[in-house]
């Protein structure tokens, strides 16, 4: 069916549609992508609400580059989702106007670096204009940036770009790690007055797992918040990997190799950049006394440094040996065949965590 | 002869716009899409109507003299205006307001640009469109705010439809681009005023709103006050394109000269640009021709980049005077109008020096209160932090 805008299609209507459409699917856990976590996400939301829009490159007829916006168009519309002429400050921008006129735009930018000409719109009025007008204008917006390496991207298709925007006052930023995160996440997104900037680990577009969206479905409605919560992706005891979006399963991955080892080591997926879950991730911490951050982008000034900070100020008396971090070298982000020389692997991280004082 | 996009247009877009318009004006899509030879005048400097002949009409762009009640509802609002700029630069010197950018000689395009829209239409503004705001019924000491000191921005854009002053050049063109966009989607009938000066077409984001606008086929005013200098750097390092309203054809839509000093040549420009756009036309260019009078802030020296002969030409072309002078010899103006519009002037420029002599005082605790709709854990730790100072502070006395 196809959902309009006007203004006379009633919250009702739209959630019978919803409903739906939700019956309609297999009930209980089955196999799903986060790309299809993502796309029911959206749909989910522009049949609950129609005021949410997607717009960006390609996000049409094909569904996007990478498919995430895949039948959207088709079920709701051109006037709901279309594809702009190929201009990013212009699809910032235009959402801005958007959302100060009633709407909540969900744009894609295509990939982490074409969204750089779309940084003065970003961080000039999207991050502001709540403040500037002292909460007269929300900006109920979000920006969809899929990210960082490991799917061999040749230049510009590989940027670890979060820090820029956590950096920037103003905006959430958020990234997940697991399918299911991947649809509550976004829903919560959309659902925010507040601008989000949602970064996608492009090389977890194609991870699966088993989900139930029935359950996510219900929880979402429930009003349940992933938003400054970070999860504890795998508990442990002597050590604590604070990672997130396309880190947490390398680290994941170190914490499988540890335990054959018989250390126990505790992975933290951090999921909302900005606001930082400070509770979790120090009450980690504390608990085992010692920790690696693992990221992909640059280390020196990034999301990765001020974890590190803000953890040895609140838990330093616990710290049996400083904090190491494993990160992205301070290079541009390499050619596909370089890049695994780059990327943090889990061999980099277990020797990180040799490193943690152990012998004393 | 007739243009026509060699691709086919989007959906959304009015497909037999070139018929429309032909059916409209007698004339082909190119010629309705450029400006006229000569940018459209109506009135002499001197305050004499121009004769039919003199306004160098050509088929398509024909205007229609405004109604009296329409030009003397403006006037009042230009004589507002000047009064308005002169008293924020004497707040300026007296140390009341940081800076103010003056549209100082520019009154008349600041009046129309304000006049031309309806209730429910939007104006976005720049920063030097004060008077614009003003005359939008915005309150004068709302809109001083932002030049005050004591935050970014100081009226409810959405109170009377006016976005918030914008500082960074042409980035709120693609704001008006998305707020048509909804109402066009929505089924209102909103039109979008986009206001910018000639420098700022130099900007990239000029180009994606204008595409924007036009491709997405929507009811955009894209108005040019082109004051011939981006602070010092004069129009001709910024374009050579005949003129900024050719830029119009470019991106398929229609572009027009006016001389911005001329108010009723502004009104009868803007007016029908307004109408066609509320019916379906899609965007629409318009450049007025006018001066910046005075320096680009208080804390710029104009003599440095342009000669005082150039000014005093600019100063006889004076939009206030030329426009008293024919109001009067049409025998619309007399004392009793005169003296009552004084009044409110004065009366405006009292509401300011009031307002803004007021010293209010700010709140530190509100640097935390608005950066998201609800603060952060971060944001309240520090809000805490602040707070403590000033208790410190405060006992300290």
């Amino acid at each position: 069916m196809t959902v309009t805008t006007n203004a006379n299609v009633s919250a009702a209507t739209a959630n019978a549609a919803a409903s739906a459409a939700a019956t309609a699917e297999a009930s209980g856990p089955q196999s799903l992508t986060m790309a299809k976590a993502l796309n029911t996400a959206m749909a989910d939301a522009m049949r609950a609400d129609p005021s949410v829009l997607v717009f960006g490159e390609d996000v049409g007829m094909l569904g996007g580059v990478f498919r995430i916006t895949d039948g959207l168009m088709a079920e709701f519309g051109e006037q709901r989702c279309f594809d702009t002429p190929l201009a990013e400050s212009g699809i910032v921008g235009m959402a801005v106007g958007m959302a100060i006129n009633g709407m909540r735009p969900v744009i894609e930018m295509q990939f982490d670096a074409f969204a750089y000409p779309a940084f003065e719109q970003i961080v000039s009025h999207v991050a502001k204009m709540h403040n500037r007008t002292k909460g007269k204008l929300k900006m109920p917006m979000v920006i969809r940036v899929p990210y960082a390496g490991g799917i061999g991207g040749v230049e510009h298709h590989c940027d670890s770009s979060e820090s820029y925007y956590a950096h920037t006052a103003g905006l959430k930023v958020y990234t997940p790690a697991t399918v299911a995160d991947g649809y509550r996440m976004l829903r919560e997104a959309i659902d925010s007055d507040d601008p989000v900037m949602f970064m996608e680990p492009k090389k977890l577009y194609w991870s699966k797992d088993q989900v139930d969206l029935g359950a996510l479905r219900a929880e979402h409605d429930a009003g349940t918040s992933t938003e400054g919560r970070a999860a504890v992706a795998r508990p442990g005891t002597d050590a604590t990997l604070i990672a997130y979006g396309p880190s947490v399963p390398t680290a994941l991955a170190a914490a499988a190799a540890a335990a054959e080892e018989g250390r126990s080591l505790e992975v933290i997926d951090v999921r909302t950049l900005v606001p930082f879950d400070d509770e979790t991730v120090c009450a980690s911490v504390r608990k085992t006394g010692r920790a690696v951050v693992i990221a992909e982008a640059h280390g020196f000034a990034s999301v990765s440094s001020e974890i590190v900070a803000r953890v040895q100020e609140r838990a330093f008396h616990f710290l049996a040996a400083p904090i190491l971090r494993v990160t992205g070298f301070d290079v541009p982000f390499p050619s596909p065949k370089l890049e695994h020389y780059y990327l943090p692997s889990v061999d980099r991280i277990l020797d990180a965590v040799d490193d943690l004082q152990w012998e004393d | 002869m007739t243009i026509h996009a060699d691709h086919s247009a989007p959906e959304t877009a009015v497909e037999d716009h070139a018929a429309d318009v032909r059916t409209k004006f007698g004339i082909s899509v190119e010629d309705y899409m450029l400006p006229a030879r000569h940018q459209i005048q109506m009135v002499n400097p001197d305050g004499t109507l121009r004769s039919h002949d003199e306004q160098g009409t050509e088929p398509g762009h024909e205007y229609p003299t405004p109604s009296d009640a329409e030009l003397m509802a403006a006037y009042e609002q230009l004589v507002v205006g000047r009064r308005v700029n002169d008293q924020n630069s004497a707040l300026v010197r007296q140390g009341r307001m940081a800076v103010y950018p003056s549209s100082h000689g520019q009154e008349a395009c600041q009046v129309a640009a304000a006049m031309c829209l309806k209730e429910g239409d939007w104006l976005f503004p720049t920063y030097r469109d004060a008077v614009a705001v003003m005359t939008r019924g915005v309150d004068p000491v709302e809109v001083m705010t932002i030049f005050r000191g004591d935050w970014h921005g100081g009226y409810d854009p959405k109170e009377h439809k006016v976005g918030i002053q914008c500082t960074p050049l042409t980035t709120q063109l693609l704001h008006a681009v998305g707020v048509a966009h909804a109402a066009k989607l929505r089924g209102e009938e909103t039109v979008v005023m986009a206001m910018c000066g000639d420098g700022a077409t130099s900007e990239g984001d000029f180009h994606e709103a204008l595409n924007f606008a036009a491709v997405f086929h929507l009811p955009v005013i894209f108005f040019v006050q082109n004051n011939k200098y981006a602070i010092s750097v004069p129009l001709s390092h910024q374009s050579v394109a005949p003129s900024l309203a050719h830029k119009a054809v470019g991106y398929g839509m229609a572009g027009e000269r006016v001389d911005g000093n001329d108010l009723v040549a502004l009104l009868a420009v803007m007016d029908r640009a307004v109408k066609l756009a509320r019916e379906g036309s899609g965007p629409l260019l318009i450049e007025a021709h006018t001066y910046r009078m005075q320096a680009h802030t208080n804390a710029d020296d104009a003599t440095r980049y342009r000669p005082d002969s150039e000014v005093a030409e600019w100063q006889a072309k004076d939009p206030l005077t030329r426009m008293k002078s024919y109001l009067t010899d049409k025998g619309l103006l007399d004392d009793a109008a005169n003296h009552r519009i004084a009044e409110h002037a004065e009366a405006v420029a009292t509401q300011l020096r009031e307002g803004l002599g007021e010293d209010v005082p700010v709140q530190p605790l509100d640097l935390f209160k608005y950066v998201f709709s609800k603060p952060t854990p971060q944001l309240k730790e520090q809000s805490e932090l602040l707070a403590g100072e000033l208790a410190r502070e405060e006992s300290a006395k």
